[in-house]
């Protein structure tokens, strides 16, 4: 929040391009009201890649689906904004907000197999997704389809063009996933667990696909998953979600080699290293706890091994912590940054 | 392509062969022919010379091979209650109950698609639910009744529409068209819906559930959050998707109602196979039983192969992989 505007200053100078503040989203049903994003802040600037990680459950990838409004019918963004570059766009309808995906936001999916529709030509999807956005006849449509598939790494785009997506491989169809998303050039990419499904070889393929766009094309990346060898080699900044909430964001090397929250530091903990093997993984104990079961105070109150009185009362806000920003109480608020 | 078709009409050859036997056993398990044909005062020589010249006395393999000879130019021996050749039978009753069956096909997935459609994409809408409800109550009316119930209202209460039979009936050489006059159609109407009703809510269900399920599909996802309009979305991606599994059913569908229209003939007096079946059903009439069960196997066969080179045209994944 404030203090999140305050680090991109010394970060970077650039404005940020998406900018998520306090952002709440709640779903709502007959048995009740379940908050599933709890006053989510943080910024992406161009060219940044941000990897958003978590245990499942966390609201990773709700986070990437709120921004974009495609919430399942019965979720809502109830609190906060959400803008990008200068326009609010968490109050759009719905056809501003259609204009939106693919134009100014694209979005990758996990499952490459999965993503593509089995019964028209990977062209046919290309074209379509094209002239959905941009003024141009479907000829010149397909033009662009087939740079943008060169532009991925597809070989002989003029050929493979017309062929269905089983015909291709499973990291060769993620590179097709990823051309749809640039269809429109949007300036944010959400990759939503981008190589979670491919094999290891070709995913550091499409990581490095992925870091070549960012180069070439100023893109900004939202990067989910949950897996830190991902992050720790893509990601400039790296946010950790927690039952809904942001537990710690700050760039990637000092939250990694010294995490500031203490469940960032058993998540680190638990992820084996080469050339370590003696050394027994470290695990924290208990779950996660279930949406409509937050413990009061900090989530994480009931796994901390550092556990304080006041982390079962006061709910801790992010507030800056060694070279980021944590929600814990082991960082009292400085004096200057209170009002 | 090829290579799958050639497949499959060895299967259909098969299955047709198996048919054909079992109608055949119908000669010997269903009294005796010999004794429905001459009656009980025919003496002892009568019979035996009745027998040799049916061929009776021969073995049963050959006798098969008689038979399969015969039904292959379509000569399936005289019924036994009307006298005539079973194949004239047959050629009188089949335009019945294909015009029966193709209209009341055309009307079920006329309207069962776009219903379905509509309950699967506006599912919380009071319209939906409305035709949800009425396909409830159409899943689970009887045949009969849902027959009866339409002759007591427009039959006999309106007096608009014929309650029974085929109305005047038009010769096109040996297709005997009830289109071709007003009798005709206005008697073609009442049993068309009986007929159709069941299928067209079975289609509803099917096309709702398929397509909800097709609608939560990660390929959805996708095109949504590449920002194509929903319309796109639901009628490009979603329902071409929805429809490979429902080709099947309704093709399947299609071999059933010609079938098993039997219902629908009996309470419409409709003189198509389906009465022409029950009727020598009641009389023994093997003959026309072993045509009927050889016709309709066919009819299953042809529509089944062409539902498998159907889905060949509509699904790319199948076209390389050459084959089911």
């Amino acid at each position: 929040m404030m203090q999140e505007a305050a680090a991109h200053k010394t970060a970077s100078e650039a404005a940020p391009l998406l900018d998520v503040r306090d952002m709440t989203v709640q779903f709502f049903s007959r048995h009740g009201t379940l908050t599933a994003l709890d006053n989510v802040s943080f910024a992406i600037r161009p060219g940044e890649v941000l990897g958003i990680v978590g245990e499942s459950g966390a609201g990773k990838s709700l986070t990437g689906a709120s921004i974009v409004g495609l919430l399942p019918d019965s979720g809502r963004v109830t609190a906060g904004e959400i803008r990008l570059g200068e326009q609010r766009i968490d109050n759009l309808d719905r056809t501003r907000m259609r204009r939106i995906r693919g134009r100014e936001i694209g979005l990758i999916f996990q499952d490459p197999q999965t993503s593509l529709n089995p019964l028209l030509t990977v062209g046919k999807q290309l074209v379509q997704t094209i002239t959905s956005h941009l003024d141009m006849s479907a000829a010149a449509a397909r033009q662009r389809g087939i740079e943008l598939l060169r532009d991925v790494g597809i070989p002989a785009p003029e050929r493979r063009i017309d062929s269905y997506p089983h015909q291709f491989s499973g990291g060769m169809r993620q590179r097709v996933v990823i051309a749809l998303a640039l269809c429109a050039d949007p300036r944010l990419v959400i990759a939503d667990e981008p190589t979670t499904a491919l094999d290891v070889s070709i995913q550091a393929q499409v990581l490095a696909l992925l870091q070549d766009l960012v180069r070439k094309r100023g893109l900004a990346i939202m990067l989910i998953t949950h897996d830190m060898g991902v992050i720790a080699e893509v990601a400039d900044r790296i946010a950790v979600m927690y039952a809904g909430r942001i537990v710690e964001i700050g760039p990637v090397r000092q939250v990694i080699d010294s995490p500031s929250h203490p469940y960032t530091a058993g998540l680190m903990s638990a992820i084996p290293k080469l050339g370590d093997r003696a050394r027994r993984l470290v695990q924290i104990d208990g779950n996660m706890p279930r949406l409509d079961a937050v413990p009061s105070g900090c989530a994480f109150n009931p796994r901390c091994p550092r556990v304080m009185d006041i982390c079962r009362v006061e709910r801790p806000q992010l507030r800056p912590a060694r070279a980021g920003h944590a929600a814990c109480h082991l960082y009292p608020a400085l004096p200057q940054a209170e009002t | 392509m090829l290579g799958m078709l050639l497949r499959r009409m060895v299967e259909s050859l098969i299955v047709l062969f198996a048919v054909a036997f079992i109608a055949f056993s119908l000669f010997s398990f269903i009294g005796d022919p010999v004794n429905n044909m001459l009656g009980q005062e025919a003496t002892e020589a009568e019979r035996l010379d009745m027998r040799e010249r049916l061929g009776l006395n021969d073995s049963v393999i050959v006798q098969f091979t008689r038979f399969i000879g015969r039904a292959v130019q379509g000569e399936f021996g005289v019924s036994y209650r009307q006298s005539r050749p079973v194949i004239d039978l047959i050629a009188e009753s089949l335009p019945a109950t294909l015009e029966l069956s193709f209209f009341a096909m055309v009307l079920a997935v006329g309207l069962g698609i776009p219903i379905g459609i509509q309950t699967a994409i506006n599912r919380d809408s009071l319209v939906s639910k409305a035709l949800m409800t009425g396909s409830l109550i159409g899943i689970s009316l009887p045949t009969f009744l849902a027959g009866i119930l339409l002759i007591m209202i427009f039959s006999v209460k309106l007096g608009w529409l014929p309650s029974f039979g085929r109305g005047q009936v038009v010769q096109l050489g040996w297709w005997g068209t009830g289109l071709r006059t007003w009798s005709g159609i206005k008697a073609l109407i009442l049993p068309t819906i009986t007929l159709a009703i069941f299928q067209m809510t079975l289609i509803v269900r099917l096309v709702r559930s398929e397509m909800l399920e097709v609608l939560q599909a990660d390929f959805i996802k996708f095109a949504r959050a590449r920002g194509l309009r929903e319309r796109l979305v639901q009628f490009g991606y979603a329902l071409p998707n929805t429809l490979v599994p429902v080709i099947t059913i309704v093709g399947l569908q299609l071999g059933s109602v010609i079938a098993f229209a039997i219902v629908t003939e009996t309470v419409f007096q409709w003189p198509g196979m389906g009465l022409l079946f029950i009727q020598s059903v009641t009389f023994a009439d093997v003959p026309v039983m072993a045509a009927y069960l050889i016709l309709i196997a066919l009819i299953f066969v042809v529509i089944n192969l062409l539902v498998d080179m159907l889905y060949y045209v509509i699904d790319p994944r199948l076209r390389s992989m050459g084959g089911l």
